[in-house]
């Protein structure tokens, strides 16, 4: 392919009365900096979905219920909040700790969690001396079933190119400064294989139940961009 | 292919940019993006590789103008005129050839469940026999493909150690371009940073990759 057929169904936009405005327009309530892979974009690729949608609904080709529902699961049903659940779970049982870490898969499923973009997961643990981190250098590999969809972030070219370079330094980028003698693994998603971080379980949690542990838990510590911070340095980050 | 895609160890990509309170679809386009090419794909006329291959060739500068999403759609665009689900003519005016025959979507609303939990496995219970081991030194061969491929430029070459085996799956490079699953092991490959970035990486740092049998020969 020597072109990019970035404007498909132009015509039929335009056509249609609608204000095809050009470049990169921005919505008055996007003020940083500029420079990376911003989604928040111009009017025109949303009336070009909005054109295909019904042209593929007129064809029968999609069924726009299904569309609302796929929708409706990633918005609202699937997200970190499952991952959560699994690190708590993890860090309230040392056996399932380690079903967690043997058969990642398994484990995971014995709370529900699996499927699409997760049907193969392994987690690694994050220790005092051993801190994890998970990119996609190809694309936009995330599992899906525990993490939701991925974050702008983790799919632009500033993750996806230093991670593997510059571990410390993306990871000090977040805040996190990582001692000299701490081990670094950044597990590249080469595969169909999709990985979660078991965070370390912070100080000051001894007494606290499984659902007040997976309110600690954030997506970036899973990622591994991040630590689970202690309830007394103000809970997550 | 030797795409802008595969950016691992890329410099002048800038800071990273998290965002406070990201919700999940930029606007209403992006989930109907999303959706639309998750509902697309049920139709079987390509697969998950194909269908990544497909992105990597968007020409760089598109590649890196356009947002997430916006690749999505391009790629799908493509997808379908070359299976012939849509035509010229239908993205040119919006609306279907009158001639159409009307088809029935097999992703349902009923369905979605079921795809989302059970997913697409890209694992193969086939009896293949693996080439390492676990433990064994590897190189990373010395490969340039044009097609699609997943072993990125930056471990070419490179040695590295089998961490596991994670059993044998569908190859990309081959069921990318409909040419056959060719079912083989992929390993966790643990690269030390040292040998790929040289010593400005720390010594006890590493990168794992998932790397099929045929991106890897014995070192």
């Amino acid at each position: 392919m020597t072109t990019t057929r970035r404007d498909f169904l132009t015509s039929a936009v335009t056509a249609s009365g609608a204000a095809v405005t050009s470049g990169h327009a921005h919505a008055q309530d996007h003020t940083h900096d500029h420079g990376h892979d911003h989604q928040v974009v111009p009017s025109d690729p949303a009336l070009r979905v909005t054109a295909l949608e019904s042209l593929l609904v007129e064809k029968g080709l999609v069924d726009r219920a299904a569309l609302d529902a796929l929708i409706d699961t990633y918005e609202n049903k699937v997200g970190p909040r499952n991952g959560a659940r699994v690190v708590a779970q993890a860090w309230s049982d040392s056996a399932f700790k380690q079903r967690l870490l043997t058969n990642s898969d398994a484990a995971i499923a014995e709370l529900g969690y699996g499927g699409l973009q997760g049907e193969h997961m392994v987690v690694v643990e994050n220790t005092a001396k051993v801190h994890n981190l998970v990119v996609c250098t190809l694309c936009s590999c995330y599992p899906w079933p525990v993490l939701g969809l991925p974050p702008v972030w983790y799919k632009s070219a500033a993750y996806r190119s230093r991670s593997v370079i510059d571990p410390r330094g993306v990871l000090r980028e977040f805040g996190l400064e990582l001692a000299a003698d701490v081990e670094v693994r950044v597990w590249d998603s080469t595969a169909e294989v999709r990985y979660l971080v078991l965070p370390e379980r912070p100080a000051g949690t001894e007494k606290m139940n499984e659902a007040e542990l997976a309110a600690l838990v954030t997506r970036d510590a899973m990622v591994g961009v991040a630590k689970v911070a202690s309830p007394q340095e103000g809970g997550p980050a | 292919m030797n795409g802008v895609h595969d950016m691992g160890g890329m410099h002048g990509m800038g800071p990273i940019q998290p965002e406070k309170n990201e919700p999940v679809f930029h606007g209403k386009w992006e989930g109907r993006s999303f959706a639309i090419t998750r509902a697309m794909g049920a139709w079987g006329k390509w697969n998950l590789d194909a269908t990544r291959f497909q992105r990597e060739q968007i020409s760089p500068l598109d590649y890196f103008r356009m947002s997430y999403y916006e690749r999505w759609m391009v790629a799908l665009v493509e997808l379908m005129l070359k299976n012939g689900m849509v035509t010229p003519a239908e993205l040119e005016s919006g609306k279907a050839d009158p001639g159409m025959v009307k088809q029935h979507s097999p992703l349902t609303a009923q369905k979605v469940p079921i795809l989302v939990s059970k997913g697409v496995p890209a694992r193969r219970d086939v009896p293949v026999a693996a080439s390492f081991q676990a433990g064994q030194r590897v190189r990373a061969r010395n490969i340039n493909p044009v097609g699609h491929t997943r072993l990125p430029r930056y471990a070419r070459g490179r040695a590295g150690i089998v961490d596991r085996d994670h059993g044998v799956f569908l190859f990309p490079d081959t069921n990318a371009l409909f040419l056959g699953e060719k079912p083989q092991h992929v390993y966790s490959v643990c690269f030390a940073a040292r040998e790929l970035w040289g010593e400005q990486a720390a010594p006890q740092d590493s990168v794992y990759l998932d790397l099929w049998d045929d991106y890897l020969e014995p070192a």
